[in-house]
């Protein structure tokens, strides 16, 4: 090989089938004598059930069954939370898969209409006549806790599920008690809409004879969909098998296990059939877990000489109406850990109350409390800057940790793993023209025109991780993966991987690391993921784990391969295995250059095994567990340049800088296109994106006439940077980059915004950074 | 999406059309305002009548003034050198419909039948004296373009009636435009602002403006047309026209939660200047 292949940015090998339509995904799935779903919903976000009539609805042409929780009886059990944090006196109200006697949210299932087609399941559903008797609904997390609050459910009193603070509040009061300085600010992390490509979609085959299940869902966890739908069936996992075929994204979406798919599968169970329900893009906005919800108390102390002291919060996390699959653990582990960023502060604090409230449930979305520390740690560092009236660059220099190369350890009680933050954070402001661009701004400003920018160094923890500290912090699953490294005689590879990629480019990107190790062409590696049967257990594809976890768990099963590899070769070519060099797929002995066996040649012989070394076993396959020794910790700094146009309130995001440090780069392009698309959903968070319940809980951002997606000609070519820190623990030093673009971009392009507004008087904002909202506060401040 | 059940039928020709159409039909184009509505379950019609097959239904001529087919697509009015000539704004507010699939498909006629108040075209229609012509089962009609839009999703037309043309005046010696402030999620008119200028040397002989987005209907700004009209268009008129045109959309204000008619009403003063600028740049 001329060209190395690790570090190459070859095109994706998923493409062509997803750019042709051909790509295969659950609703494309036919199946004879399916029976199709639809769901009743409720159309109130608190209400008592009084009466469900479905006579009308069961009498209609092609409906074979209409079922209530009531026929569900004790059949499915109600789905599981899989994240109990400790020490936070959690709350699991029951979350049955269809409502008991109460709805907790607009478009909870009331009742399921089982009909030989879609278009008359749905006709039924609209038939049933539900009766209901409304409540007060609460939807902003913060007022849910309040005293007199309407209660969501009896046993969570007070509507508080957990509440979580594991740090030393008096050694933080302490902090700020000394502190020359202390910013603080209400930060409201609005709710967002995950908004897959591909809406959610189950199908369920239950076959009598074998009693075997098979399960094609939209997933990001395969095994633990297994692991759920067993649970809530009562059927054995080994007679479970989920399936994810084709899956065209999830943020998130797809990792919980939600009441359409235990129905899908009770339903297929109860009547001997296959049974399919695909969501619409409307239900999807309505039922599919929603991101953030936070109301955030933030206080952020420091010195007059500008040194960051301490951060302390209390926030508000509303869980909806109820606890999804990993919610818990999203504002409280993965967010109040991260306090510290990329800055030597030494005290945070951190009260995280997950709230119920009558909204949709919400759960990890791309980047899963990490976007919500970041953006109020950079926010504050901001306000820090201007109760000193110092730069924000300077502020944030002078804080930054030094370079580190194994180990840096943080008051979070984290460890992070490599970084050299200041070098990111400098090659971020050469490429932005800094020093310059505050010249411009103060020109343009005299010519009224009004240019801001902002500066987000950030760190994150992703590649999750230990299953030890998995396990402490209340995981209800282990966090390592598995993969199998299996060649076929011809020398073709299959990689068969726990974790289940839908997206990503991980068919790429995995398959270059084998290639790396043991020098088949990329062409003829196949990875294999998305069906519990077919692929080793795994805990999925989130958290920025799957090239760290998987591609450690594919190098070291290569490497084991390897190994064989040269014993056998030196054993067919008769000579010593000390003597036996590598390089490029290809064996040969020191000194005889001629003599060499290729590693297809020896996949072959191997195989064959009519010539194996003493002691050696046939085949060429080997499996790897691999649970990670730690967290890795990826790192940048954003820059944003936005214009705000004074007369109207629109913002141009005219130049964005983002240089990203995620180790040595598998494939350059598949990086990039991670970080693109991260940038655009945090950007838009700031921009443009934001659920808007109305008072009793009706969803009016429902569709995309009113919720804001990003679009392309929103944004400006992205120019992208890197630095390269290796993770030490890590066997080809790589750390996860499918977040980070989520969790810098939103600050950046906030702090942009605000810095642009400063000279007109106008000191906060809530996101969505609309330009009604940045009109109006511009004539508030002018008045 | 999934829409409730309906008959079908195709028509050949208007008569044909009419006589199909019954009580609980529509007429169904493009489909490009319909069928959404039909898959949210918003309108559940018994009868679809396609009109898209009717040849007389279609196209643009210029003899005089402009005719256009109810069943001519926004790509097809956008790309036609003589509406460019005669009604620049017109051809402009149809390229800026949705996006390049829906002016595909979409069509003039069903556009304005269904009288969405953020739509592009009517706002232009409105303020350049278009005429709509009707046809029912009594005959055929016509109606001003000021006349037909009455209200939100409200249009003067009755049941089975069907929109067959529309014409426009000749107004290639104005200058016309229109500019629009999309909704960053739908990219329909927070506010669109359509202007058709007739200049007699330095003074504006006479002016046409008409605001839609920020109305529940798009409306013809009588005030605004008046501070402009005589004047050489000088700063002091833009501004007094820029006032004027705030109150002459008043009583027809819309909004949503996220830009509330108060935004979008000053917006509208915003983007009159801005039309201006465009219509004389």
């Amino acid at each position: 090989m001329s060209t190395r292949i690790f570090g190459s940015g070859i095109k994706r090998r998923e493409d062509p089938r997803l750019i042709t339509g051909e790509a295969r995904y659950t609703d494309d799935i036919k199946l004879p004598g399916v029976l199709h779903m639809a769901v009743v919903r409720s159309p109130y976000a608190h209400a008592n059930i009084v009466g469900i009539d479905s006579s009308a609805a069961e009498a209609m042409d092609g409906v074979v069954a209409v079922y209530t929780s009531e026929d569900i009886g004790d059949g499915l059990a109600g789905l599981p939370t899989a994240w109990l944090i400790p020490d936070s006196d959690l709350k699991t109200p029951e979350h049955p898969a269809l409502a008991k006697g109460k709805v907790r949210y607009v478009g909870d299932g009331v009742a399921i209409v089982l009909a030989d087609d879609r278009y008359r399941a749905q006709d039924a559903a609209d038939a049933v006549v539900v009766e209901y008797e409304e409540l007060p609904a609460v939807i902003d997390p913060e007022e849910a806790a309040a005293e007199g609050a309407p209660l969501i459910h009896d046993d969570v009193e007070g509507n508080i599920a957990f509440r979580w603070a594991p740090f030393d509040k008096e050694a933080s009061d302490a902090v700020f008690e000394a502190a020359d300085v202390v910013v603080s600010e209400r930060i409201l992390q609005q709710r967002l809409l995950p908004t897959a490509m591909e809406p959610r979609a189950a199908m369920a085959q239950y076959n009598p004879a074998t009693q075997e299940l098979t399960l094609w869902c939209t997933s990001q966890n395969p095994h633990i969909h297994r692991f759920i739908i067993s649970a809530v069936t009562g059927l054995n996992e080994n007679k479970v098998r989920v399936i994810a075929p084709e899956v065209g994204g999830g943020f998130g979406s797809k990792i919980p296990c939600y009441p359409d798919e235990a129905l899908v599968s009770w339903a297929s169970i109860k009547l001997g059939v296959p049974v399919k329900w695909t969501e619409t893009r409307s239900e999807n906005y309505l039922i599919t877990i929603h991101g953030r919800d936070h109301v955030q108390h933030v206080e952020m102390a420091a010195s007059n000489d500008g040194k960051l002291l301490g951060v302390r919060a209390t926030v508000y996390a509303g869980m909806g109406g109820y606890l999804s699959t990993a919610a818990p653990g999203i504002p409280t582990i993965l967010h109040g850990l991260l306090y510290v960023g990329p800055y030597t502060i030494d005290s945070i604090y951190c009260e995280s109350i997950g709230v119920m409230t009558n909204g949709t449930p919400t759960d990890a979305y791309r980047g899963a409390g990490r976007p919500e520390a970041t953006f109020l740690l950079e926010r504050m560092v901001d306000n820090v800057a201007r109760a000193l009236d110092m730069d924000p660059v300077e502020l944030r220099r002078k804080n930054l940790i030094p370079a580190f190369e194994d180990g840096y350890d943080v008051a979070a009680g984290l460890t992070y793993d490599s970084g050299d933050y200041p070098a990111a954070f400098e090659k971020a402001l050469d490429m932005a023209g800094y020093s310059d661009f505050r010249q411009a701004q103060a020109d343009a400003q005299a010519q009224g025109r009004y240019l801001g920018i902002g500066v987000t160094a950030y760190t994150e923890m992703c590649g999750l991780g230990p299953s030890q500290v998995a396990g402490a912090v209340g995981f209800q699953g282990g966090l390592w993966e598995s993969a199998t490294v299996r060649v076929t005689p011809t020398g073709k590879v299959q990689a068969l991987i726990g974790a289940s990629p839908h997206g990503q480019g991980s068919e790429t990107t995995l398959a270059q690391i084998i290639s790396e190790e043991l020098g088949f062409p990329v062409e003829d590696i196949e990875v294999v993921h998305g069906d519990t049967t077919e692929t080793p257990m795994g805990w999925g594809t989130y958290g920025s784990r799957t090239t760290p976890v998987t591609g450690a768990a594919l190098a070291h099963a290569s490497r084991k391969l390897k190994e064989k590899a040269r014993v056998l070769a030196a054993h067919l070519m008769e000579a010593n295995v000390d003597d036996i060099e590598y390089a490029d797929g290809n064996f040969s002995v020191k000194g005889s250059p001629d003599q060499a066996q290729s590693i297809q040649d020896v996949a072959l012989m191997a195989h064959l095994a009519w010539n194996m070394p003493e002691g050696m076993d046939p085949g060429f396959e080997e499996s790897q567990f691999y649970d990670p020794p730690n967290f890795v910790y990826p790192f940048g700094t954003h820059i944003a340049i936005v214009e705000v146009d004074a007369e109207t309130g629109e913002i141009e995001l005219q130049r964005y800088i983002a240089v990203d440090d995620c180790g040595p780069q598998i494939n350059p392009e598949v990086v990039a296109g991670q970080i693109h698309g991260g940038v655009v959903q945090g950007a838009a968070q700031a921009l443009c994106e934001g659920v808007i319940y109305s008072d009793d809980g009706q969803l009016l951002t429902g569709t995309m006439q009113d919720y804001c997606m990003p679009k392309a000609d929103m944004f400006p070519n992205f120019e992208l940077g890197e630095t390269v820190t290796p993770s030490p623990h890590h066997p080809i030093g790589v750390k996860g980059v499918g977040e980070t673009g989520t969790i810098a971009s939103t600050p950046t392009v906030y702090n942009a915004v605000l810095d642009a507004l400063a000279p007109l008087g106008v000191e906060q904002l809530d996101m969505p950074l609309t330009s009604a909202k940045v009109w109006g506060a511009i004539q508030a401040a002018r008045s | 999406m999934w829409p409730n059940e309906f008959d079908y039928a195709r028509a050949g020709s208007v008569d044909e059309a009419l006589s199909l159409i019954g009580d609980e039909g529509k007429f169904l184009a493009g489909g490009h305002s319909l069928l959404p509505v039909m898959k949210l379950r918003l309108a559940a019609p018994e009868q679809l009548v396609d009109i898209g097959g009717i040849d007389s239904l279609r196209g643009i001529s210029a003899d005089g003034g402009l005719t256009i087919g109810a069943t001519t697509t926004h790509a097809e009015i956008a790309a036609s050198a003589d509406v460019q000539a005669m009604c620049a704004g017109l051809a402009s507010a149809c390229g800026q419909v949705g996006d390049q699939a829906v002016r595909n498909f979409g069509t003039i006629g069903g556009n304005i039948a269904h009288a969405d108040p953020a739509s592009d075209p009517p706002t232009v229609l409105v303020a350049c004296g278009a005429t709509i012509h009707i046809q029912g089962a009594d005959g055929s009609r016509s109606v001003s373009a000021q006349d037909f839009f009455v209200d939100l999703f409200e249009t003067d037309l009755e049941d089975g009636e069907l929109i067959t043309s529309l014409s426009l005046p000749n107004c290639s010696d104005c200058q016309c435009a229109y500019v629009k402030f999309p909704h960053p999620a739908s990219r329909y008119a927070i506010v669109g602002v359509a202007v058709c200028l007739k200049m007699d040397g330095g003074t504006c002989a006479q002016a046409d403006i008409a605001v839609g987005g920020a109305t529940v209907k798009a409306v013809k700004c009588g005030g605004a047309e008046a501070a402009l009209t005589g004047s050489t268009l000088d700063d002091a008129a833009i501004s007094a026209a820029a006032e004027a045109v705030k109150a002459d959309i008043g009583d027809w204000l819309a909004g949503d939660i996220a830009y509330p008619e108060s935004y979008r009403q000053q917006m509208a003063g915003v983007f009159l200047r801005r039309a201006i600028a465009a219509a004389t740049g």
